[in-house]
């Protein structure tokens, strides 16, 4: 393969960050940040998932087309809930 | 070139050629079951697909002679539900949807687009596997009982309320869906990848950006219906309530997670028909294609703007008005691109030499049933209409338009056009030119009063109804027995070919594609040498004088 | 004609060619899988927007620390998969058999200790159509039929990403026979790098399913 070769410390770096992260997230549970406690715990779901994929996964020089398939199923993904959730949110606006 | 305005005669004198090709080059169960060219593997997966064709058939000939008489005397009401579902099923899930991609995808793509198999063979020959397991789970559900839900399966009914082999068949349909995942998968794979030096995008035959939008489809729609199944079957074997109202589970969440794929599923299996039907037209028209890149990425954005309608099948189910709202006028936009293409087909014949062999017959019916269907289509989307004509034969007119007009007859296109390349045998022209004939006049004798009778109120799967509707319903099965003349008719003339010594040469259309370029049947490895493309896949200008002058 | 490389099908034109193709293939193959659990995380965000309260009950009764152990050992195994991987383009054979061993190790860590969380959850009485206790719910002020619903898009969601562990886990065992034989050169290792993704993209599931599942809301202990 062309791409060059991480070195084996960078994967202990990105390794820790993620534990750090996963304590963060756990330990946030305990506070009491009410409406806020689902946006950030999925923030933080959200960066974690972006960290694997950069790295281990090899994305950060990866194949251009491999963001597009990583685009497209996330896109269509949000296709499904947006339209989905469309119809749960807004179906008691009006009562027959 | 004088030769192309008349029927296509072979040339007399035929060498009796000893070139190896993919059917000579070995004999034998074991080639066949083991192979891994996607030749083989196509015509693998047309016998079967043929086979679950004419089960579905049988079903809809019992429904038909069914609705001859107002009382349904031939079959009581519950075995009418059992007919309606596995004529839905099979025609749905195990031809409509496979039938393109897996035979004529799985044979041409390669070929089209000058590689040497698709990229991955061992999973192409899996995926024909995993359709036969599915395929003969399916066929036992149909013999051990059947199943009364419909095609859709809605909820509580196939969750709480029936008795029938609902679980068996919704995974039968679940494992035919892992098939076309893999399909989807590798005709990406290969377009991305095993493109022929010089094949730029822009100079793809439009068969294959079709085939390419329609992977998209089912590779991103095929999962949410796995799983919505899943669920479906956590909720029947353990009374959990997911879609159960009275467990405070939702009914709608079902149907839009069924839509969600079943209503792209539509563009699954017509827009590999429009592609069939690209490619066909400016060979028989002699012309460049007109508007070759709107065409294209009409194929794309079908494929994308397929995904955001899907709620107006459930208008009268108790979807928000609001979200009723935006997915009628979401459902209106999905008309342009195929209205784009209906227009540049027809701009396509404009001042072409056209001839009418049977591919071209078949081709220019699926356009005006195609334009019929989707015209009535947009008349569905409208909300206020939609109510009237819910649930009635309006809709089942509608998409057997889409489905048997438009993808049936784009198949059948296809199938000829191709057929001397798959074999290496030309079929009688004669036979061929009446069986599209015979269909087309059966299919208008058999839909067309099913518009007039949804539209004064018959309902949808009913294995009864007034006395007053049945002069339309014995036009509408006298129809349906012509329109299976028409079916039978190629069944034998196409396996006559095969024992005829008619040969038909590399070229018989003098078509311009490079599935065209290599010997019929064409050699193992596709090509004897790799072919370079220089210029786009539909330069009849360059061969025939007058047409490109005025452009 | 060339002397083909070993492993290298007949059309493809280098194994360069066919490892690059082998890789979208997988990753066109996990845009597929985003959408196996997008339909869950769709129901699942329907019902937790209608029924908050019955969401958050459910949530409470989850084993966190369970979950938060397997979140780690999840995590390591993706860092011994990595390792694995960049151990295959080296061609460094017996360290990625070490590595390939302690991804196994770790994924099968992780199934024995979501089996030890599913039994304490049947013994809490916390599964529906099995082993679910309506009155209990009711006395808490909570309405059962959404603390269900809850339980079970967690057992739906845990697994069927538990079920593609288990592939995983067969997929590298294959794998790592492989490897012990010295099947895989730096050259011819692009089967270790695809799977490594698959591998990675069922840890970044979890890594979703910790705060959707065990994190719902303010909790006052582990379990």
């Amino acid at each position: 393969m062309a791409e060059t070769l991480a070195s084996s410390r960078s994967y202990y770096l990105v390794f820790f960050a993620l534990l750090a992260l996963t304590f963060v997230t756990i330990g946030l549970t305990f506070l009491h940040l009410g409406r806020w406690h689902t946006p950030i715990a999925l923030l933080i779901a959200f960066s974690k998932a972006l960290i694997v994929a950069l790295f281990f996964m090899h994305l950060r020089h990866g194949n251009r087309l491999y963001w597009l398939a990583l685009g497209s199923g996330l896109l269509w993904l949000g296709i499904l809930m947006t339209l989905t959730l469309s119809d749960f949110l807004t179906r008691d606006w009006l009562s027959y | 070139m004088t030769t192309l305005t008349t029927p296509y005669r072979p040339q007399a004198k035929v060498t009796e050629t000893t070139a190896e090709n993919y059917l000579n080059v070995a004999y034998g169960v074991k080639s066949w079951l083991l192979t891994t060219d996607h030749k083989r593997i196509g015509l693998l997966y047309l016998m079967s697909v043929t086979v679950m064709f004419f089960v579905g058939g049988v079903a809809a000939t019992l429904i038909r002679l069914n609705l001859l008489t107002p009382h349904g005397q031939l079959v009581t009401a519950d075995t009418y539900n059992k007919l309606f579902s596995a004529h839905g099923i099979v025609m749905v899930f195990f031809f409509l949807v496979p039938v393109v991609p897996t035979v004529l995808g799985n044979f041409m793509l390669p070929l089209m687009i000058g590689a040497r198999d698709l990229a991955f063979p061992r999973l192409n020959l899996a995926s024909w596997y995993i359709y036969l397991v599915g395929a003969f789970l399916m066929l036992l559900v149909l013999f051990s009982g059947g199943v009364d839900t419909g095609w859709t399966f809605y909820t509580p009914f196939s969750s709480k309320a029936s008795h029938t082999n609902v679980l068996p068949a919704v995974t039968a349909i679940v494992i035919a869906g892992f098939s076309s995942i893999f399909t989807g998968l590798n005709f990406v794979v290969t377009v991305h990848r095993l493109r022929a030096p010089g094949l730029t995008w822009f100079r793809l035959p439009l068969f294959v950006w079709s085939l390419y939008s329609t992977s998209i489809i089912m590779l991103l729609a095929t999962p949410v219906l796995a799983m919505l199944f899943v669920l479906l079957a956590i909720e029947r074997l353990w009374g959990v309530g997911i879609f159960d109202p009275a467990l405070d589970g939702d009914p709608l969440l079902f149907q839009h997670l069924f839509w969600f794929y079943s209503h792209p599923a539509v563009y699954i299996m017509i827009l590999p028909g429009m592609g069939i039907v690209s490619e066909i037209l400016p060979c028989f028209s002699r012309k460049n294609i007109f508007g070759y890149q709107f065409i294209a990425f009409s194929s794309i954005s079908i494929a994308v703007i397929g995904f955001l309608v899907w709620g107006h099948h459930m208008f009268v189910a108790g979807e928000s008005v609001y979200a009723a709202l935006v997915f009628s006028l979401l459902s209106y936009l999905v008309a342009v691109p195929s209205a784009i293409k209906v227009f540049n087909w027809t701009a396509t014949l404009y001042k072409g030499s056209v001839s009418f062999q049977t591919p071209m017959l078949f081709a220019l019916g699926f356009i005006g049933l195609f334009t019929i269907g989707g015209l009535t289509g947009l008349m569905l989307a409208a909300l206020g209409l939609n109510i009237h004509v819910h649930d009635t034969y309006f809709i089942v007119a509608h998409f057997h338009f889409i489905m048997v007009g438009g993808m049936v007859m784009g198949y059948m296109a296809g199938l000829h056009y191709w057929w001397p390349k798959m074999t290496g045998k030309m079929y009688s022209e004669w036979w061929a030119r009446l069986s599209a004939l015979i269909i087309f006049v059966g299919f208008i004798l058999t839909f067309m009063p099913q518009f007039i009778l949804g539209y004064l109120g018959m309902p949808r799967r009913y294995h009864v109804y007034p006395a007053e509707f049945q002069v339309l319903n014995v036009l509408s099965t006298a129809g349906a027995s012509i329109l299976g003349v028409g079916y039978l008719l190629p069944f034998a003339y196409l396996i006559a070919s095969l024992f005829g010594r008619t040969r038909s040469g590399p070229n018989p259309w003098a078509a311009t594609g490079l599935e065209w370029q290599t010997p019929s049947p064409p050699p193992p490895q596709n090509f004897l040498v790799t072919p370079h493309v220089t210029c786009g896949p539909y330069e009849y200008a360059l061969s025939s004088e007058g047409d490109h002058a005025s452009s | 004609m060339p002397v083909r490389d070993r492993g290298l099908w007949h059309h493809f034109d280098s194994l360069d060619h066919q490892a690059d193709s082998n890789l979208l293939g997988m990753w066109v193959f996990l845009a597929t899988e985003l959408l196996v659990f997008g339909a869950l995380f769709t129901g699942y965000s329907a019902y937790r927007w209608r029924y908050p309260a019955g969401f958050e009950a459910g949530s409470r009764h989850l084993n966190l620390l369970i979950g938060g152990v397997n979140t780690v050992v999840l995590l390591t195994s993706s860092l011994t998969m990595a390792l694995a991987v960049r151990a295959a383009s080296q061609g460094r054979q017996a360290l990625l058999v070490r590595l390939l061993l302690a991804t196994l190790f770790l994924g099968s860590a992780f199934l024995g200790l979501k089996a030890v969380e599913y039994r304490q959850d049947y013994l809490e009485r916390l599964v529906p159509g099995l082993a679910f206790d309506r009155g209990a719910w009711q006395e808490l002020h909570v309405n059962p039929n959404h603390v269900q619903l809850f339980l079970i898009f967690y057992y739906v969601m845990t697994g069927i990403h538990a079920l593609h562990l288990t592939i995983g886990i067969g997929v590298l065992g294959i794998l790592t026979l492989k490897a012990s034989r010295g099947h895989f050169t730096p050259q011819y290792s692009a089967p270790v790098e695809m799977w490594g993704l698959y591998w990675h993209f069922v840890d970044i599931i979890w890594l979703f399913l910790l705060p959707l599942l065990y994190l719902v809301s303010t909790r006052t202990s582990f379990y």
